[in-house]
Formats: structure tokens, sequence, C-alpha cells
């Protein structure tokens, strides 16, 4: 009885590895391909947050969940090409400091637009309850977000693999100067990249939104999160990512199941171990501009 | 050639991946521990320092804080302040409770300000606290609820306005006792991991195992938790009569929306729930049984023009800690303009003379002398059904005051043989 518990909560915790997986891979690929950690990633994970909200009540559920995403990642065209892009070739401490100051300014916009108190926010009726499947037991609403992060998983891995696009997306991450000598410039493939990560991190805080808290200072909540999932994954590496943001759901599934108090603490005791054993990540690359 | 200057391709110029994971480490975890929000503060010569939570999972009602004391103050001076003098409040972000220390230290040394009042996180009170006495310095608690504070840690120079755990456990216990969710019951307690959910939890199980109760399940859940989904897995697991929270600030909003996602069949009651913790849950997420200190429905004049005065100015309903901060501000100028005076000794004299304070309740509170805590009504709420109320903010429902109005004010506080107060 005791394993299956156990299994229930590994589970349980694959599961929350998928949403995290929704944040930290948009956070990856823009360090990948632009060498700039991207700070305000948070923000534009409250932002989803906060916009879908704003929709629904107009136009339901579905709607903000579908409508707040683009409307981020439109936000993130204007971000790359105004922000960002000064900064790929400056020292990394500037793009840390900029996009640092992005999330504090973002933090306080919401603060001045919606308030600081918490906005309530629920999802339709017929999403709550959960199912039992064999003896596990699911929350009905988490498999729905579990099949959306599977799906934006498997379409992100096609266009990387699969596609024109990803071929040089790639190829930039690796030799940066070889594409530059074949004469592609990386700047427009760099603007979708950042279009989809900050799309992703929205979609990730629309989704949140009837579970969790909706609060300005829900994007710093995630940061660090996500932070610690691309750490452990390894820089560059798409399924890195993928195995880290499971492991952190599942190491912390497992911790509460034997000791509640330590769960918040086991992802950041799961890093410390990575970094020593591995200091690259799980399945980091060596790349060679970041060495 | 020269465009490509500009280009991605040159990322080569980056420093090592090492010093960009250092920096960005240390920026993210400076982003998690949040930033102070700076505030104005008005001119006046009458210094009160304020020192509430304005980030981390308490710093949704510490918003609510400021927006009371800021009125209170205003309305003050607006009536020619107190003694003639204006008041001149600053308020700042108390952020955890190291700075919070930090922060007391600097207001009555640098600012020095006349007394010291605020706080939510009764860790950071407890450091306060400590302050003041080295100081010898008055300090208003206004927020924190650990029963320790009024205890063990009590001392002369700090008074207590919010109800303690052990009231909040007796309120909310009595509502329990009559829907038979106590005796005999199996009981799986969550509990918030510092030092109010700890007191928090004690009180309750000693309620609960006095009453007949058995608690087969108690969690400690760290404040930063978002994701119950594994502490609700274990719940399914021990198959509880009732689950009791003692949660505190986000987390009770976070559990109870999730409680909802996952639509578990067993009762929830909770010792510790703000409205603002309610309200930000959403309609149809929260069931059970809730204590609380006052409620924007309680019939009394003085609340009434409470409320409407806050709609008028912030466009919204106040929520209890908007309220709190409210009174306390009007109790300590109620003191300075009985004694004519912002001296620590004289200001401690009165309130332990226990004068009467109007706290828009129908009955009038009091500091209790030998430990400083204040005596007032307390209330339980249930939820309103959907459909039987029109704003959002009404969708609790409240009973009527404990203790009743023909009991003493002190019937459920910890009794002198309870609690191990002593003044130096």
């Amino acid at each position: 009885m005791q394993l299956l518990f156990l299994l229930e909560q590994v589970v349980n915790g694959l599961v929350l590895g998928g949403y995290y997986l929704l944040i930290a891979l948009g956070l990856s690929l823009i360090f990948s391909v632009g060498g700039v950690v991207n700070l305000a990633h948070g923000a534009f994970y409250a932002l989803g947050a906060y916009l879908s909200i704003a929709v629904a009540k107009h136009l339901g559920f579905g709607a903000g969940v579908v409508i707040s995403p683009i409307a981020v990642a439109l936000l993130g065209i204007l971000f790359e090409r105004f922000i960002l892009r000064r900064f790929y070739t400056a020292d990394p401490i500037l793009s840390l400091l900029v996009t640092f100051g992005l999330a504090l300014v973002t933090e306080q916009l919401i603060r001045i637009i919606w308030g600081a108190s918490p906005l309530p926010a629920s999802m339709p009726s017929a999403l709550k309850g959960s199912v039992v499947l064999g003896d596990f037991l699911f929350s009905r609403y988490r498999l729905l977000l579990l099949a959306v992060a599977a799906l934006v998983l498997v379409g992100i891995w096609l266009l990387l693999n699969k596609t024109s696009f990803g071929r040089v997306v790639r190829a930039g991450i690796q030799r940066p100067d070889m594409v530059a000598a074949l004469g592609i410039r990386l700047q427009p493939y760099m603007t979708v990249i950042v279009m989809l990560g900050v799309g992703m991190a929205a979609l990730g805080g629309a989704l949140f939104a009837p579970i969790a808290l909706v609060h300005p200072a829900m994007g710093a909540e995630i940061i660090a999160v996500a932070f610690v999932v691309v750490v452990i994954g390894g820089l560059g590496s798409f399924w890195g990512v993928v195995l880290a943001a499971l492991l952190v759901g599942v190491v912390r599934g497992i911790t509460i199941h034997f000791l509640p108090a330590a769960g918040e603490a086991s992802m950041f005791v799961l890093m410390f171990l990575v970094l020593l054993l591995r200091p690259r990540g799980l399945l980091g690359e060596r790349i060679e501009k970041f060495e | 050639m020269s465009k490509d200057n500009k280009d991605v391709s040159s990322t080569r110029a980056i420093a090592g991946r090492r010093r960009v994971l250092k920096a960005g480490a240390g920026m993210a975890g400076a982003l998690a521990l949040g930033f102070p929000a700076i505030v104005r503060s008005q001119a006046g010569p009458i210094k009160i320092g304020h020192l509430t939570p304005l980030t981390g999972f308490l710093g949704a009602l510490g918003g609510w804080a400021q927006l009371g004391i800021k009125m209170a103050a205003e309305e003050i001076n607006a009536s020619g302040g107190i003694n003639g003098r204006q008041i001149d409040l600053i308020s700042e972000d108390s952020v955890n409770p190291a700075t919070a220390a930090t922060k007391a230290q600097r207001m009555y040394e640098r600012d020095k300000v006349d007394v010291l009042m605020g706080e939510i996180n009764s860790a950071s009170a407890k450091t306060i606290m400590q302050v003041a006495e080295r100081n010898q310095r008055l300090f208003m608690s206004i927020g924190p609820r650990s029963d320790a504070l009024r205890g063990a840690n009590c001392n002369r120079y700090t008074f207590h306005v919010d109800i303690p755990v052990t009231v909040m456990v007796n309120a909310e216990g009595q509502g329990l006792l009559r829907e038979g969710l106590i005796k005999g019951k199996r009981i799986y307690a969550l509990t918030s991991d510092y030092l109010f959910g700890h007191d928090l939890a004690k009180a309750a199980k000693k309620f609960v195992t006095a009453n007949g109760g058995t608690v087969i399940g108690d969690e400690l859940i760290a404040t930063s938790a978002t994701d119950f989904s594994p502490y609700l897995l274990k719940i399914r697991q021990a198959k509880p009569d009732l689950i009791a929270t003692n949660l505190g600030g986000n987390q009770v909003t976070n559990f109870v929306k999730q409680y909802a996602e996952f639509g578990l069949p067993y009762p929830v009651a909770g010792f510790n729930l703000n409205t603002a913790d309610a309200w930000a849950a959403g309609a149809g997420n929260l069931g059970g049984i809730w204590p609380t200190v006052w409620h924007h429905e309680i019939d009394t004049p003085g609340t009434k023009a409470f409320v409407a005065a806050f709609r008028k100015k912030y466009g919204k309903t106040p929520e209890n800690h908007a309220w709190i901060e409210y009174v306390s501000l009007k109790v300590m100028a109620q003191a300075m303009t009985a004694t004519k005076s912002t001296d620590t000794s004289k200001l401690i004299a009165y309130f332990e003379s226990e004068a009467k304070f109007d706290l828009l309740k129908p009955r009038m509170g009091y500091f209790r002398s030998w430990d400083h805590q204040m005596m007032q009504e307390a209330y339980t709420f249930t939820v309103r059904k959907p459909g039987t109320y029109k704003e959002a903010w009404d969708f609790l429902q409240f009973s009527a005051a404990i203790p009743a109005a023909d009991q003493p004010l002190e019937l459920l506080a910890p009794t002198k043989a309870e609690n191990p107060c002593t003044f130096k």
C-alpha cells in the first residue's frame, strides 16, 4: 500500500513537472540562442495570468487561455526588438540587469493596473473534480494542463527538428559564427524564439490562474523554479529541460511524502547535487560560445 | 559586415557560462525574496513608524493594512491632528523578520519615531518586539496572531490588537462542535511552517483532543508553497473525517482553490482565514467554517461609516486588515489625546488602565493589563449559496458575535494559568 501511495506521488509529480516545463522551456530556448538569461520571464507569466482573467470576464475561460498567450507573445516581439536585441553582444551582467529591471517594472505596473490584492479566478465547473484511474487520483483540470503542455512540447520539438527554421536555430545555438559565415542573420529567428518563449510562459500563467493565487509577485515566484529547472537540465538541451522539469516535480512529490516540511527545499537540494556532480547539467551540451 | 556586428551571431563575445549562471542565480534569488516598496509619507510632528509585509506570502494582506492606516492618519490630520500636532506616517515593507528588526531599529534611532505600529507576520513581530524592548519604546503589534507573542515572548513595551490564535481556535472550535465535526472524529491538519502556524497547530490540537477528536496527521507546509497537490493526495490516502487548516496568507487561497479543483469529499475547516484570502479564492471555491475578527457587514454605525468612507476613497470594500489598522491608529490617537503626550511610559499606563476603545463592533475593546492583548468580539462565518448574494464581496455569511453579549469578553482568551506572560 505504501508503495502505491508513493507511486501516486511520482505520477502527480510528473503532471506538475509538465507545468514547470511550459515556463522553463522558453527560458532555456532564449538563453540557448541569445545567450540572455531572461529574468523578465516570470513577468510574462504573471501578465499571462492577469490578461487571461481580464479576457475571461468578457469572453469566457477558453478565450482567456487562448487570447492571453497570443497577446503576450506579440508583446514579446516588442520586447525582443526594442530591448533584448541591444544586449546579445553586451556583457551578460547588463542583460541580467535590464531583464531584472523589466521584471520589477512589470510587477509594479500590474500593481498599478490591477491592484495589490490578489485577483479571484475560477475554472468552469465542468473542469472541476478528479478522475480515478486504477488506484490513482488525478485532478481533471491538471490532466488537461498536462495534455496542453505535451502538445506544446511536441510542437516545439517538431519546429526545432523538422523544419528549416529549426535547423538554423539549432545551428545558431552551436556555431553562430558559421551561421553568419553562411550569410544567415539570426536576428529574425531570435524574434520568433522570444515570441514563442514568452508566449509559453503566458500560457503557463493563464492555465495556472484558476488553481493558484494570482498576485503581482507571482512572476518572481515562478522564475526561481524555472531557473532551477534550466540549470538542472543543462543549458541548450531540449530534452534536458524536459527531464529536469519532470524530475523536479517527482522529487518534490516524493519529499513531501516522507518529509513534508522539506517539500519546497527539495528542488534546490537537487540543483545543488547536480551542479556538484555534473556542473553542465544533466544533458547539457558543450556549447562553444559559453565556454 | 558592419550590420553583422549587432547580430546575434556575435554572441561569442559573451562571458563564460559559469559567470552568467552565477549572476543569474543571484538575481533570481533576489527576485524571489522580493523588493521593498517605497511609500510616500506626510510631513507632521508626531512620527508614527509603520512596518508591514508588502511582498511575500503576506504581501497582499499588507497592501490592505497600508490602505487602512493611511486613511486613519488622513482623517485624524484633517480634523486637526492629535493635541494640535499632525501625524507623520512612515510606512515601509518589513520584508522578513531580519529586515523588520533592522528597519525597526532605524525608525526608532534615525527617523526618531514616537511609536512603532504594524506587522502581520508573527515572526517579524517577534523580532520587532525585541527591538522595542531594547530601546524601551512602544510597539503596537496590529495583525500578528501568534499566542507566543502574548505569552512566553511578551514584554511590557508591546501591545497586541488582533485576536490571538487561541481565540480563533476556540471560536472556530465552538462552531465545529455544534456541527458534530470533532467528537470521535479523525482530523487531518495542514500547518504553515512558521511561528504563527506552529502556534495555531498547537492550540488546535489541544482543542481537538480535549473535545474527543483524534489528530491523525499534521503536515508542515513551507510558506512559499504554491502547489498543494501532493498534500491533497496524502489527505485522500488518510481518509479523514475533517481537514483542519492552520495555514496563513497566500497559502489559504492556494489550498482552497486546489481543494475545489480536486473535489475531495471531506469537510474543510480552517482555524485562520482573512477575508482577502477568501475573496481571492473566487466564488464557488470556498466552503466550510472559518473564524474572523471583523466583517464589513457588522451592524454598527461605526462600521457602516468606515465601510462607506473606505469605498468612497479606494473604490472597494475594506478587508479585515484595513479595518484593524484603521482602528489601531485611532486607538493610539485616543491614548495620545487622553495623556496629552507621546511618552512611552504614559501611554503604557493609559493602555494598562484598561481604557475602552471603539473597535466599530457592538462591544468596546480594551487591552488586558497583565498581558497587553486586546479583548474583543470574534465571529465565525460560513459560505453563502450562489445566487443568495449580489456583490462578489458578500459571499461570506458571518455569525453572531462570540462571546455572546452577556458573556465576559475574556471568555475565549487564555487564562492567567494558561498564559505564561510576565513583564520584567
